[in-house]
């Protein structure tokens, strides 16, 4: 060894250094908790909003059905027009048959056919129109209860509370009871939720409206929002003289995005609807009213893209005698691919769940069907949340939280998608 | 003014491909280059040296019209390339740049294929239209940037794959497929590791055979080995130029002594 002395008098172990050492070592993990306890308490947030979500929710992936077997009286429907046949008195002979006691009994009778939904007519329908042969033959369906019916088999109205508080009488819960034992109700999933439009009746009402009326705006959105942003983002960065005018531009697209939403749909009101006489609550109105709000996102997130490329590529490509428009559209536009698509891709999971300018431009109409052009009237998935959130009727308090489950998995899905390509496409120059 | 040796003493009789007069460069109102005149030779290899900020790569990079890129920067003067002013209006920039090659400090293939990088220039410039033609002008052009035994059977692998040594020569050899006639190079070792630094070295003396090399460098050995003309700037000013072996042995202006014995720069 050598000699080495402590020249300096440091003292690693003396009181002045330690007592420092330990303030700053407390004042680190002072930080690191705090730090800890801010993800923690958002990430409960989280927690909590999708629990309560998946435990109103989740009974409206299921639905009650009853299975019948349902005679086609030839009576009651014509071969040569079956869809003008008296199903709803079809149906009620079917409970009749199941029920032989009450047959003379017109309003207990009425009463019985009420545990099937007011849709089961039409599903029995649609099918004898689909295949006029079926006509005098006894036929299996499997159609929906009413909504009450439904709460009941799922457990949400108790039939222990006094009679005159709950929906369904003691007599109506015992001839439900009696069917079960007959072993002819199911609960299958509930895929009507998907595809079926609105409805007024809960056990009928589905998304598929909303999801058209949602992709028609999307779609508008995105025809609109790329080209337009992506266009403006290449001007302003690549080919704008830097003045006064285009600071002024930047300025205003800055504050364009941070815009409250409701004002763009005030504007749409007034400019779409009022001046240029588009149609209401159609999605493409919708889609062009949510442009407006994805445009300043997709040009802010482009001309990050753009700046991105680095200035060496640039070179590299003017070096070799390529033209302005070469290295843009050849090298720095193809880079930038991956920032601006996911920037696309966010604006685009924000313009989904916009609500307000859509209410102002009557997406939240009642409409019965899924809109077959874009022009046609429709909702959207946010409007339908608010619809069935604002609807009286116990089957819809599930099918909202049903809903915003379904709206929230495509947000979800389409983040992961802007996280997978930014990662996938990140380049290491 | 400054003493500037006159390059008309050329030892070999090779013709003057680039001829600069009064060129001043600004950027804004800060003058970068300050009334310089320099003769640069046909197939000889040229070094700038001086000290960092003195405006080796601005002055370089009017040769090719590349400042054009930077809004602020302005150039006075005159700059003849064969006798025809590069800033005349009728020359287009872009023309130019295929004819005056560079090759940067940082090598800065395109996230392309091996191929696709060095068939880029020939293919925008119509050079080469056949598949045949192209191969060939890429082959020729790795082959001239002594590339070709170690990428040939890679040529669809990514260019930003190789390293840095072959990033440059691959660089070079981008440039060359266009068939310039003056190769521009900002201190193009600069990034490179001594070894990589040969190879090029290497490749730039053989380049000379067929084009007018112009090489910024902040290493005087550098400019010693491989130059034979050599320029010394100084604060925007052209101190010295002349045979690269008279630069060294016997300056004849006291700042480029300076310099080169190490007390400036
Ligand atoms: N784009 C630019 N804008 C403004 N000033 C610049 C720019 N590029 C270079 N300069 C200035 O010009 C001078 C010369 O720079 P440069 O030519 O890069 O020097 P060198 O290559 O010799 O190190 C420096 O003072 C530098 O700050
Ligand atoms: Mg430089």
């Amino acid at each position: 060894m050598t000699d080495q002395t402590n020249a300096t008098g440091f003292d690693w172990d003396g009181p002045a250094f330690q007592s420092q050492m330990k303030k700053r070592r407390r004042s680190q993990i002072r930080l690191k908790l705090l730090g800890l306890g801010a993800i923690a308490i958002a990430f409960l947030m989280l927690m909590l909003l999708i629990g309560s979500l998946i435990s109103t929710g989740y009974q409206a992936f299921t639905q009650t059905h009853l299975k019948i077997e349902v005679f086609l009286d030839p009576e009651h429907v014509d071969p040569e027009n079956p869809a003008r046949g008296n199903y709803r008195q079809i149906l009620t002979d079917t409970m009749k048959v199941q029920f032989p006691e009450v047959a003379d009994d017109r309003a207990a009778l009425r009463r019985l056919t009420s545990i099937l939904s007011n849709g089961a007519q039409f599903t029995i329908r649609d099918r004898v129109v689909a295949n006029p042969g079926l006509i005098g033959e006894t036929v299996q369906f499997n159609v929906p209860v009413s909504d009450d019916y439904d709460q009941l088999n799922k457990g949400l109205i108790d039939p222990e509370t006094p009679e005159a508080h709950r929906r369904l009488k003691d007599d109506e819960i015992a001839n439900f009871e009696l069917l079960k034992d007959r072993g002819v109700v199911t609960k299958p999933l509930n895929t009507a939720l998907l595809t079926n439009a609105d409805s007024r009746f809960p056990e009928l009402a589905g998304l598929k409206g909303a999801l058209v009326g949602s992709f028609y705006a999307l779609l508008t959105c995105f025809l609109l929002s790329f080209p337009l942003g992506i266009g403006a983002a290449l001007y302003l960065e690549e080919f704008a003289p830097r003045n006064r005018f285009s600071d002024l531009i930047e300025i205003n697209i800055n504050n364009l995005a941070a815009v409250p939403s409701v004002v763009f749909g005030l504007l749409a009101l007034a400019v779409f609807l009022g001046w240029f006489g588009m149609p209401r609550s159609a999605p493409f109105v919708g889609g062009m009213t949510l442009a407006l709000m994805t445009l300043p996102t997709i040009i802010i997130a482009t001309r990050a893209a753009l700046k991105a490329v680095p200035p060496s590529i640039r070179e590299a490509a003017l070096g070799v005698g390529a033209s302005k428009q070469q290295v843009v559209f050849g090298h720095v536009l193809p880079l930038a691919m991956p920032g601006i698509l996911t920037g696309t891709i966010i604006g685009l999971a924000q313009a989904l769940g916009e609500t307000a300018p859509l209410l102002l431009i009557g997406m939240n109409a009642f409409i019965t069907s899924a809109p077959s052009t874009p022009f046609d009237s429709a909702t959207a998935l946010p409007t339908q949340i608010f619809i069935w959130a604002d609807s009286p009727e116990r089957g819809f308090v599930s099918r909202t939280s049903a809903a915003i489950l379904v709206l929230l998995t495509f947000l979800i899905t389409m983040n992961a998608l802007a996280i997978f390509m930014r990662q996938k496409f990140e380049r290491k120059w | 003014m400054f003493d500037v040796q006159k390059p008309e003493t050329a030892v070999d009789q090779t013709a003057i491909k680039i001829a600069a007069r009064n060129v001043q460069v600004f950027y804004g109102n800060t003058q970068a280059i300050k009334d310089v005149d320099v003769d640069i030779q046909d197939k000889t290899v040229t070094s700038f040296i001086g000290p960092s900020g003195c405006g080796k790569s601005t002055f370089l990079r009017c040769l090719n019209r590349m400042n054009d890129t930077i809004d602020s920067c302005r150039v006075e003067g005159e700059i003849l390339l064969d006798g025809q002013d590069i800033y005349a209006p009728r020359v287009d920039p872009v023309q130019l740049r295929a004819r005056v090659g560079m090759v940067f400090q940082k090598p800065n293939p395109f996230p392309k294929s091996i191929y696709d990088n060095v068939a880029y220039g020939p293919r925008i410039h119509g050079m080469a239209r056949t598949k045949d033609e192209i191969d060939e002008v890429v082959e020729k052009s790795l082959r001239r940037a002594a590339l070709w035994d170690e990428v040939k059977d890679r040529l669809d692998t990514p260019g930003t794959g190789l390293s840095g040594g072959q990033q440059q020569r691959l660089c070079i050899a981008r440039a060359v497929a266009t068939r310039p006639e003056v190769l521009l190079m900002d201190e193009p070792c600069s990034a490179l590791d001594p070894i990589a630094t040969a190879q090029v070295e290497e490749l730039i003396d053989e380049l000379k055979q067929r084009f007018s090399v112009v090489i910024v460098t902040h290493s005087m050995q550098q400019a010693a080995r491989v130059s034979q003309k050599t320029a010394f700037f100084h604060l925007g000013n052209l101190v010295e130029y002349g045979d690269t072996n008279t630069i060294f042995t016997n300056p004849q202006d006291h700042r480029t002594e300076s310099y080169i014995t190490g007390r400036i720069g």
